[in-house]
């Protein structure tokens, strides 16, 4: 399965990444799973993702760690919101 | 109406349209927010706000639908100002009209907790000291749960 994650604000600047389109393996079916998956590309993402503040939204609506992925989801990760 | 731009906004303007969009409104409470210039520590040159496009739009709808549910609302305005900024330029407003003037005040005062706290959008600062991203504030936190059920 195919999926589009976007790292926005204080994450896209500390992981030097915004965007990318990843194919997901066999096993990787939640937010919690992907998280996960992704911490093991190094110290900063295992430091950045691993973060219990890091916010998750699928679909641009608020997720939770235990919401199931699915082909074609926009998955984004962000710290907690400072608008208004 | 939601509106997230680069551009100033004129407050009464803005007014205006929402009283033109309104049937039959006994009151509009509009609120306004700047960019202070100190934060913290240091003094602010400026301000970057970054959003993310297509959930901000969706986020500020959920919000406004849920101040509809609660309160007898006639219209509403939000808007939210996105990139460079500078102290003392406005970066927020919120509008409501309603038949009365306390459904428009505390609809008022819901939606800018809400936005706070749950749309996504975020600051950061520019100071003598360096860029530094906002931290969340755990009081707009608390600001926002007094709307929570008891």
């Amino acid at each position: 399965m195919a999926v589009d994650i976007w790292y926005l604000a204080r994450l896209r600047e500390t992981l030097a990444c915004d965007h990318e389109q990843l194919e997901l393996s066999d096993g990787i079916d939640t937010v919690s799973d992907l998280l996960h998956w992704l911490s093991q590309r190094g110290e900063v993402w295992h430091q950045t993702l691993l973060d219990e503040k890091i916010l998750v939204a699928v679909n641009h609506t608020v997720a939770s760690m235990h919401t199931t992925i699915s082909d074609d989801d926009e998955i984004a990760f962000f710290p907690p919101v400072t608008g208004g | 109406m939601i509106k997230i731009q680069q551009q100033d906004f004129d407050l009464g303007e803005e007014y205006d349209a929402l009283r033109a969009r309104s049937r039959s409104p006994g009151a509009i409470v509009t609120f306004s927010g700047l960019v202070r210039d100190i934060s913290d520590r240091e003094n602010i040159s400026a301000m970057e706000l970054e959003h993310y496009p297509g959930m901000t739009e969706k986020s500020l709808q959920g919000i406004a639908d849920q101040a509809r549910e609660r309160w007898q609302l006639d219209q509403f305005t939000i808007i939210h100002r996105v990139g460079k900024l500078l102290p003392d330029q406005q970066i927020v407003f919120v509008g409501v009209s309603s038949a009365h003037r306390a459904a428009a005040f505390a609809a008022c005062e819901f939606i800018m907790d809400y936005l706070k706290t749950q749309a996504p959008f975020w600051k950061k600062e520019f100071t003598t000291a360096g860029a530094r991203w906002v931290e969340a504030k755990s009081s707009d936190q608390e600001s926002a749960q007094r709307w929570q059920p008891k």
